[in-house]
């Protein structure tokens, strides 16, 4: 079964870190990507980047910032294999970013 | 019947209809005469046919396998053979697997609600009708139905395991476990449904599966001496003020401190025999500890026994309550271990733990403080204390009881 790892952590924590922390920090990442179990991973650009498209009467507006205006923002997205929800759990707590005050949110992948 | 039957079905939904079906059969089918050696395994394989029939039908008509598990159609042939061959009551019983606690530890995953597990737990394992649960949880029926069929959808949607954690989260899951458990007896002790009876059943079945689990029979324990002392926990008990006896409060439930003070009981009403059978359960929690430091329902159900003692060691009550908070981290708790170093005759020292509590809004807090002012003779701040406690009450009989205390001072 596939799960989305949604990696949530307040704005501009990668850049709070120390140079160390984060070096740190990537290469624990870069070993879970080794992981066969990790697909797809991408770590987004920070909220300020984002441009969100929707459609009004027919005509496609833009707005200058991300849709949801939250405390903690969506900083990356991981699709993970799985035999159930424990083993998505198991890695999900693998994530630098628990340790560093972040949230990952676990949702299954809809099934084509 | 129905653990076994989600286990070998993998869906709650299913399990459920599957059972339906098969005690429709059976009350067609047995007479006095004619019941099956073994009626609860002959009610399982009936069920899981019946199941496997219609999950045939509708993948016949979707043309589609969703559920169907590899092994299961070999599964149900074995039974077909063992119940045409009539050797059902020699192997039927042992052809079932015990599926409870996978389905315990289901019903109790973290990721469900805390108010869907308990509910989920009473439907699945306690047999208990939508009503009955809504009657003991003192919600709307509506409620309980939602909440299920949310947990029930989770459970499907996200793959939550039917399956007896591994070693490495093991502790965490069965503290879930534990907590509902707990919780659904708790419930109990505010009347309606006897849920203290249903939470003990759950505590034993629980022991009897993981016989080498030091807390679950420290909750055991603790549910067993409760009630031994609470024969009848009468909603309408008179108040305490909390200045005696506390149960503690490993988890966040319950108010902490007990309606009715020690030393007001009537120890005449105790269930000695409960009494006995919980120490009996404790001295074998402790016994499985071993030397390691014990957890916190062992704590509890330790302090629960010093308190059924002819004299209570104060002292060592306390010592106990010291060592749950330096594990829960509790304020509730705390409080209780300043009420029994109080105690034990050293009540100034129990006022200054007191006062470092951030416990504002906690009635106890301010009757224990009353009660504690009061016989060091300081009438007036008692008389605030009392009057805060006062405010914080919510339930006639504690307001009945403090407005008592206040007149008296």
């Amino acid at each position: 079964m596939q799960y989305a790892l949604l990696f949530y952590a307040e704005p501009g924590l990668a850049e709070s870190l120390s140079a160390e922390d984060l070096a740190d920090a990537q290469a624990e990442y870069a070993e879970l990507v080794e992981d066969g179990r990790f697909r797809d991973c991408a770590r987004l650009l920070p909220p300020e980047s984002a441009t969100s498209v929707r459609r009004s009467g027919g005509r496609t507006l833009l707005t200058d910032g991300p849709f949801a205006d939250t405390e903690e923002v969506l900083g990356g997205v991981c699709l993970v294999e799985a035999a159930d929800l424990d083993e998505a759990l198991d890695l999900a707590a693998r994530a630098p970013l628990l340790r560093l005050g972040g949230t990952v949110e676990i949702r299954p992948v809809v099934r084509s | 019947m129905l653990a076994s039957l989600v286990g070998f079905l993998g869906d709650f939904d299913r399990a459920e209809e599957a059972a339906q079906e098969a005690f429709t059969v059976a009350a067609e089918r047995w007479s006095a005469a004619d019941v099956p050696a073994n009626p609860g395994a002959w009610l399982v394989a009936t069920a899981r046919r019946r199941a496997l029939d219609r999950i045939r039908r509708e993948r016949a008509l979707a043309g589609k396998v969703h559920l169907l598990l590899p092994e299961a159609t070999v599964a149900v042939d074995d039974f077909d053979d063992l119940i045409e061959s009539g050797r059902f009551d020699a192997d039927g019983t042992a052809s079932i697997r015990d599926e409870r606690l996978e389905l315990l530890f289901t019903c109790c995953h973290p990721a469900l609600a805390p108010e869907a597990r308990a509910a989920l737990t009473l439907r699945a394992l306690g047999g208990l009708a939508t009503a009955d649960i809504a009657r003991a949880l003192l919600v709307p029926e509506e409620t309980v139905r939602r909440r299920l069929t949310r947990a029930k959808a989770k459970i499907r949607a996200t793959a939550i395991p039917f399956a007896v954690p591994g070693a490495h989260r093991l502790s965490e899951r069965l503290d879930a476990v534990l907590s509902v458990i707990h919780l659904i007896y708790n419930e109990g002790c505010r009347g309606r449904v006897d849920l203290g009876a249903e939470a003990l059943r759950l505590g034993r079945v629980l022991t009897g599966l993981l016989p080498r689990e030091p807390e679950a029979h420290g909750l055991l324990a603790l549910m067993t001496l409760h009630r031994a002392r609470f024969p009848d926990a009468d909603a309408d008990a008179d108040a305490g003020d909390g200045a005696g006896a506390g149960a503690g409060d490993g988890d966040g439930h319950g108010g902490g401190a007990e309606l009715v003070l020690l030393q007001d009981q009537d120890r005449s009403l105790w269930d000695r025999q409960g009494i006995a059978a919980g120490r009996a359960v404790l001295d074998g929690a402790v016994a499985l500890g071993g030397p390691v430091q014990h957890g916190p329902y062992v704590l509890q159900a330790a302090i629960a026994a010093l308190q059924t003692r002819e004299r209570v060691d104060w002292p060592q009550v306390a010592r106990l309550y010291g060592r749950l908070a330096a594990l829960t981290g509790s304020p509730v708790v705390q409080l209780n271990r300043a009420a029994a170093i109080a105690r034990a005759g050293a009540p100034h020292t129990a006022l200054r733990l007191i006062g470092s509590l951030d416990l504002d809004g906690c009635l106890y807090l301010h009757s224990t403080r009353g009660e504690l002012l009061r016989r060091l003779g300081h009438t007036a701040r008692a008389r605030a204390a009392y009057g805060r406690a006062l405010d914080l009450a919510t339930t006639a009989p504690e307001r009945r009881f403090l407005a008592r205390r206040l007149e008296e001072l």
